[in-house]
């Protein structure tokens, strides 16, 4: 096991009732890389993200920093420092946009350092801090976007599990975005980005993993996946 | 007519006494609806359970009781009363709702009556056998009155007097909503409070612990509903253990026609409601000529909740306003 390893699933397999999400699927995430995870609507791209943080139960094993994590509740993986920004955003819509950060911060104790990772919140995202006071719910699509990377980073995570960022998000916005889930990536954020935008997703991502049908088809590095016939065919035409 | 008019101070006086008692225990409705969208039906048997418990500390304190200053006795017996009742409103989410979490919205509901049945049985139980009867009267700790004098401010009002037993209870409520505004809109768990209630898979992401916040809103939702039960002891001297139930579904009510959910809403509908209804029992005989007596004040006060719900059914605060998805 390399020492970079930060993120492992061990022949993962989920079920919703009956129907089986994910069939023992196997994936690796090193420190400081973005990984991507693509395929079409219902492969279980989200399915992936909710196991980690523990929001389905899964079989196989889920381990954190080398701790085995298949087991825990979300608010602990959470804890851990695995930050998930799910599908659709999820802001809580009557809090206002601060204290939808601060919420973000639940688990930090010392208020400077809350205020500290604020500022450098408003770094990339200088749009927030012109709406703090305005309530999460008033704001258009790409700043709540933007609103909930920002929250899912107040809790000085170790991870970021992006969910679809891209999602029903004008083309210029998601440009945007992108460019700030590389500048998160260079300063050292480790990132698990699952998209339906496999051509943008690849471009910026180190590794990539192609899932169908709740499996893994194809695993490799992103500039080859991006050259891959089959790739090119299913998700990038 | 002059007479109504004439009345009104002694009306608002009576009337904003009951109201806060509706508030207050509107608020352990309107809290745990707004988290868990349930109507925790035992509520109002929390508020009977705590004029009992409170009542039962006084009685049981006697001598040592009356050697201490009363304030201290009112304030020691207040912080036990909150902190039993809290605990038994805790127990009852553990036991009665938290295994039916994921089970149709209406099973819920009936542990909640099964629960409410239970603790009015229980409590007759213990007051029976402790006192021989299961309708108690305790006694007071604050004997004084005090005159308003209306009539100096506008000659046709006349005097309003108070208990100081009623000062001290619209004081302590009040004195409760207050902090309880405080404690949801600026504290850190208050704000994880309403975040659970917007969306609790997300609020979990945020590392908060759902259950413990669910807890912690039944917690204090129970310990004013019952702290208010001893003061509604106070004031009104005689308790039985089927005080809970006209009363909880009033404070229902109240929470109803305030926008349930909605914390502001519910302390606004309990003041509304309760002034109503003393308005009613003091006026409709003479408004009515005598055709209805003030027995009918119930009807008056929910023929108004019928007809602001007819046109804003949402309530008096509710959230109407779509938000943006």
């Amino acid at each position: 096991m390399s020492e970079r390893l930060l993120l492992q699933m061990q022949q993962v397999s989920a079920y919703y009732d009956q129907i089986q999400a994910l069939d023992t699927i196997s994936l690796e995430v090193n420190l400081g890389e973005i990984v991507t995870l693509v395929g079409s609507n219902g492969a279980g791209k989200s399915t992936t993200l909710k196991a980690i943080c523990g929001q389905v139960k899964t079989t196989g094993t889920i381990s954190f920093l080398g701790k085995d994590i298949t087991r825990l509740p979300p608010h602990q993986t959470a804890k851990l420092g695995i930050a998930h920004v799910p599908e659709g955003r999820r802001i809580f819509p009557r809090l206002t946009v601060k204290e939808n950060l601060e919420m973000g911060a639940f688990q930090l104790k010392n208020k400077k350092e809350i205020e500290e990772q604020m500022e450098i919140v408003f770094q990339y995202f200088p749009r927030i801090k012109e709406r703090l006071h305005q309530k999460g719910g008033t704001m258009s699509g790409g700043e709540q976007q933007m609103l909930a990377i920002g929250r899912a980073l107040m809790s000085k995570p170790s991870i970021l599990l992006l969910d679809e960022p891209s999602m029903g998000l004008a083309p210029i916005i998601v440009e945007q975005i992108f460019e700030i889930i590389q500048e998160l990536n260079q300063t050292g954020m480790t990132i698990l980005l699952v998209e339906q935008n496999a051509y943008q997703a690849l471009t910026i991502a180190h590794r990539g993993y192609v899932i169908q049908t709740g499996k893994i088809i194809l695993a490799d590095q992103a500039e080859s996946l991006l050259e891959n016939k089959q790739v090119t065919e299913a998700y990038l035409a | 007519m002059s007479h109504i008019f004439s009345a009104l101070p002694q009306v608002l006086v009576d009337g904003l006494t009951l109201g806060a008692i509706y508030a207050v225990v509107a608020l352990g409705y309107t809290m745990v609806y707004g988290i868990l969208e349930l109507i925790n039906f035992a509520h109002g048997e929390v508020f009977m359970t705590g004029a009992f418990i409170g009542t039962g500390l006084l009685l049981s304190m006697g001598a040592f009781g009356s050697a201490l200053p009363a304030w201290i006795t009112l304030i020691l017996i207040l912080i036990l009363t909150a902190l039993l009742t809290g605990l038994l409103g805790m127990g009852i989410e553990k036991l009665a709702y938290r295994p039916l979490r994921k089970a149709p919205k209406l099973i819920p509901l009936i542990s909640a009556i099964g629960i409410s049945f239970i603790l009015q049985d229980l409590v007759r139980f213990l007051a029976e056998w402790k006192t021989g009867n299961y309708i108690v009267t305790g006694t007071t700790l604050f004997e004084g009155k005090l005159t308003i004098p209306f009539s100096s401010i506008i000659g046709t009002f006349q005097n309003a007097t108070i208990k100081t037993n009623t000062l001290i209870l619209i004081g302590i409520t009040i004195a409760i909503m207050f902090m309880l505004d405080i404690f949801v809109n600026r504290t850190k768990w208050g704000t994880a409070m309403r975040a659970v209630a917007q969306d609790q898979e997300t609020a979990s992401l945020m590392s908060i612990n759902v259950n413990k916040v669910i807890s912690l809103t039944f917690f204090i939702g129970s310990a004013i509903g019952g702290a208010t039960g001893f003061l509604f002891a106070q004031q009104y001297a005689t308790i039985d253990p089927y005080i809970g139930f006209i009363l909880g579904l009033k404070a229902f009510t109240a929470a109803v026609l305030g926008g349930i959910g909605n914390i502001r809403g519910a302390m606004f509908g309990g003041l509304l409601l309760g002034v109503l209804e003393v308005f009613a029992a003091a006026n409709l005989s003479t408004l009515t000529s005598g055709v209805f007596g003030s027995e009918y004040k119930d009807v008056f006060a929910f023929a108004i909740l019928i007809l602001v719900l007819i046109f804003k059914p949402e309530g008096l605060f509710g959230k109407s306003a779509k938000e943006k998805v």
